[in-house]
């Protein structure tokens, strides 16, 4: 096992270095042949450690070599493959696999055809690192990767100077993040004395219970940022800058999700202290609500996805804060496949329309793209929680949990009535949104014919990739017991079970309906020919909620405001009075009196051996006096100390 | 008493033929007077019973030395009267006042030369040479041989730097060779 | 009178101090020569009386080295010296400015 364990590692790193060395070339098709087959290398070794671990294998657990050992600091390359990361795995392989296969159609003519597939393989690998390391110091390695990664893709076409900006932002914002995690990682060294998750958890119950605390919320602030929880939000909408299957992969199923892996993956931390869990999931609930509302209005296509991505972010950490880890690792894995395929769907239609975004602009787009139609609707259907799509399983259960509550430590059922109420108008959001941007895409007036576009189906590689994610986002939902079954040890999983049968009943059938009534009324709203592509001058687009909505709440605004601004005159200030002024000026100043010195000296080196001679002699001199002066000091040393003191030195 | 005297007289001599050596203008003189110096020197070494080291001093300096720099004198053409820099004197002299003021300072005062230790005692009752040669060929050996090999090396650098032409024979040579070695510039 | 160790080390370091006179005077290399003879017999002589008023033998040893060093510097030196006049035709120091940075 342990073989397939370091394919699985590291034929995404082989495939990243092969697709670099031909960075500087014009595009070689292999590239992304050979790449796409070294990921599918790892989804298959996967797959075999998934059988194995399904088969209740004991979780596979080597250590490669040793990287740090100094003193009582021990970090070897240790990874793990148990329950939890060998579904991280599956999720990360299949849709890498599905998105590189995918971009050998998408980047087709892009000139950076190499780069793009080292960069893609070289994500993948770091990912793999994250969710396979055995210890905290391995996870914050792929933390960082992924986090790298991001940034070089999201810049992928650096030419543009939104993308780069946008690849900064995130880098930023995530650095931001990062040094939250950093000190929770300190704290669980400091306090435990070891990164290995074994040991760190084992120790965990030995300590108070206001460590633990502050250990969980340094940790979540890391998650926040790489799964941009509010306030730390803004940087995914913006990283639709990068390629659409980029958004796909890092922006929708993998990356982001990595926040939440670290949550599911402390879960012993978390269930010693559900005060930070109940925070988490308030703050997952309201970013579940907040995103939705915020998607409701975008005119980007990408950024409808991107938002929708954060809302179901927010589910799960809602499932994870309250204590229901597979809930959310189950939603996670759901929301994978029918996100991607979303994301993907929407790069046949970027295709299509030569790069066009808004979707109203397009309309009426069955005809012509029937299979990419399909494709989306079915995605979206998962994604609203249909009955029986995936995410009605992995949505449903998110509502019960929040519903039923979790156990406190005091074996007491907690109800959360406020976030299932919450989380609940959200799923009927989801559901609006989402067939909103189905039907403003694929329904109505053509009104592309206006904009002069000649959309077209995608190629059939692009359609047949997508392919395994919609059907796995139709189907995923049947294996909820088997990976209940699987996850149950490992997480200390129970099933929630609404007391009264009825109740259960009332609850999905009118979950069900409420979502598939918001879909009729997406439908009904922007279905027909009144549809137009907005001017700015209807009441609702001056309606302040539609205002508030559109600019996300101000806050990017508020941020450029009131937290770049500011950086940016103090930097300036810094520059020009601090910089030149003093640490220029004192570098400059010494070069000055070097060179100074130099130019005035060279007159000894006039290579006269007459004049050097008496230099040596000059020498000899300054050399002599200073013996000199030791010497007189060494011995009269004690008559200098009580001069010295004498005068009150 | 009589070897204060012959050190205040020697110390003159000394100084005076020393004080010529660097001062005259006349090359010859400059010479001389060295070595005449040089034995002068030899004097101390004599009063201060290192009499192997005198003879030494004589027997190299004002033998070989003195030989050798006759010969490159006479090579070099160095009658005519040599011209001086015109360097500020001040500096010059100040510059070694100084450096024998400090010196004075460091090794006369002694700061340093309270802490001397015998290292290999001098042996009563045997002579100056035997005693040299005791220490010479037991303690300094090694260096006493490395010495012996710097001298070789130094002579046949001299031979080869002063005689570029000497790997020729003239003998061996025929006319119109000796002709073209003859019409080539002496060196490069 | 008695003549102690101070004398000799002050004799030679006047000696010493002449010899420093000549060698930054002096403009023809052999007289520079000259002088550095002279700075060598400077130290010989401390070297000597160190080693008479130590009773140690070691200064002596000293001496004896530098004066073979003395002897191979002179050989070598003049062999250069010979060279460099073939090749120059002087051996004047200012002519020697090959080394000016």
């Amino acid at each position: 096992m342990e073989t397939y364990l370091y394919i699985a590692l590291f034929a995404p790193l082989v495939g990243s270095l092969f697709s670099a060395l031909f960075t500087a070339t014009p595009k070689k098709l292999f590239t992304g042949i050979v790449g796409s087959l070294l990921i599918f290398t790892s989804l298959v070794s996967s797959t075999i450690l998934l059988m194995y671990i399904l088969k209740g294998g004991e979780p596979v657990h080597v250590t490669m070599m040793t990287w740090m050992a100094t003193g009582d600091l021990y970090i070897p390359f240790g990874f793990v493959v148990d329950q939890i990361s060998v579904t991280m795995m599956m999720v990360v392989t299949l849709v890498s696999t599905v998105v590189h296969i995918y971009s050998i159609g998408y980047m087709d003519h892009d000139k950076g055809f190499n780069r793009f597939f080292a960069w893609l393989s070289a994500f993948v690998f770091s990912m793999m690192i994250l969710v396979m390391s055995d210890n905290y110091a391995g996870l914050f390695i792929g933390w960082e990767g992924v986090g790298l990664c991001s940034w070089g893709l999201i810049g992928f076409w650096y030419h543009k100077e939104s993308a780069t900006w946008a690849a900064s932002e995130a880098f930023i914002m995530n650095r931001i993040a990062d040094l939250g995690m950093l000190i929770g990682l300190f704290l669980v060294y400091w306090n435990t004395g070891t990164l290995q998750y074994d040991g760190a958890f084992a120790a965990f119950h030995t300590l108070d219970i206001s460590t633990l605390t502050w250990i969980g919320i340094f940790l979540f602030i890391g998650a926040m940022g790489k799964s941009a929880q509010f306030p730390l939000h803004t940087w995914l909408a913006d990283a639709m800058e990068g390629p659409t299957p980029v958004s796909a992969l890092i922006h929708a199923a993998t990356m982001v999700t990595a926040g939440v892996y670290l949550v599911i993956r402390s879960h012993e931390l978390y269930s010693l202290i559900p005060h930070v869990g109940l925070f988490i999931a308030s703050l997952g609930a309201f970013v579940a609500l907040f995103a939705a509302s915020m998607a409701l209005v975008n005119r980007d296509m990408k950024r409808i996805i991107a938002y929708s991505t954060l809302s179901q972010l927010g589910y799960m950490f809602v499932a994870a804060g309250l204590g229901a880890y597979w809930v959310a690792l189950f939603h996670l894995m759901a929301h994978a496949f029918f996100k991607a395929a979303l994301f993907l769907g929407a790069g046949n239609v970027m295709h299509a329309m030569d790069d066009e975004l808004d979707p109203f602009k397009m309309g009426g787009l069955r005809k012509k793209m029937k299979w990419t139609w399909i494709m989306m609707g079915l995605a979206s259907l998962a994604l609203s929680g249909i009955f029986p799509f995936a995410g009605f399983f992995s949505k449903d259960a998110i509502l019960e949990a929040a519903f039923v509550g979790n156990h406190t430590a005091l074996h007491v059922m907690e109800h959360h009535y406020i976030i299932y109420a919450v989380l609940l108008f959200t799923a009927g959001l989801t559901a609006f949104y989402s067939f909103r941007l189905v039907a403003l895409i694929f329904h109505g007036e053509e009104r592309f014919k206006l904009f002069g576009f000649h959309p077209h189906e995608a190629a059939k590689i692009m359609l047949l990739a997508i392919a395994p994610l919609v059907i796995l986002a139709i189907i995923a939902g049947a294996f909820q017991t088997t990976f209940f079954e699987m996850v149950q040890e490992a997480l200390n999983a129970v099933e929630y079970h609404v007391h009264s049968q009825i109740v259960v009943w009332i609850m999905t059938i009118g979950t069900q309906v409420f979502a598939i009534s918001m879909i009729i009324f997406a439908y009904v709203k922007y279905n027909n020919s009144r549809v137009s592509v907005p001017d700015g001058t209807s009441r609702l687009e001056n309606s302040f909620i539609y205002k508030l909505l559109f600019n996300q709440y101000y806050i990017p605004h508020f941020y450029a405001e009131y937290i770049v601004k500011p950086y940016r005159e103090i930097s300036e200030i810094f520059w020009t009075k601090v910089d030149l002024k003093i640490v220029d000026a004192t570098v400059d100043g010494i070069a000055g009196i070097i060179y100074g010195t130099g130019e005035k000296t060279r007159q000894m080196q006039s290579g006269n051996l007459s004049t050097m001679l008496t230099w040596m002699v000059a020498g000899l001199v300054g050399l002599l006096s200073l013996a000199v002066v030791f010497g007189l000091t060494a011995r009269y040393s004690d008559e200098i100390l009580l001069f010295l003191s004498a005068l009150g030195v | 008493m009589f070897e204060a005297i012959a050190f205040y007289l020697f110390a003159f001599l000394t100084i005076a033929m020393f004080f010529i050596t660097v001062t005259t203008s006349q090359a010859l003189y400059a010479l001389t007077a060295l070595a005449a110096g040089m034995i002068f020197i030899s004097a101390f070494f004599f009063i201060l019973g290192a009499d192997f080291l005198g003879a030494v001093q004589i027997i190299v300096y004002t033998g070989a030395v003195m030989a050798l720099y006759a010969f490159g004198m006479m090579f070099f053409d160095t009658t005519r009267d040599v011209k001086e820099k015109k360097g500020n004197k001040y500096i010059i002299v100040g510059l070694s006042t100084l450096a024998a003021i400090l010196v004075v300072v460091i090794v006369a005062v002694p700061m340093v030369s309270q802490n001397v230790v015998a290292l290999y005692p001098a042996i009563d009752g045997v002579g100056n040479t035997q005693e040299v040669g005791l220490v010479l060929f037991t303690k300094y050996l090694v260096p006493f041989e490395v010495a012996a090999i710097m001298l070789l090396v130094a002579m046949i650098a001299g031979i080869v730097l002063a005689g570029k032409k000497m790997d020729l024979s003239i003998t061996l040579m025929n006319d119109a060779a000796i002709e073209e070695e003859k019409n080539k510039k002496v060196l490069s | 009178m008695e003549i102690g160790l101070t004398h000799y080390l002050v004799l030679s370091t006047i000696l010493f101090a002449i010899g420093l006179v000549g060698v930054m005077r002096r403009k023809n290399l052999l007289l520079l020569f000259f002088a550095t003879e002279i700075l060598l017999n400077a130290v010989n002589v401390a070297f000597a009386a160190i080693s008479h008023y130590y009773g140690d033998m070691t200064g002596q040893m000293f001496a004896f080295f530098v004066i073979a060093i003395a002897a191979s510097e002179v050989a070598v030196g003049l062999g250069l010296l010979i060279v460099w006049y073939k090749r120059h035709g002087s051996i004047d120091l200012d002519a020697l400015a090959t080394m000016k940075g």
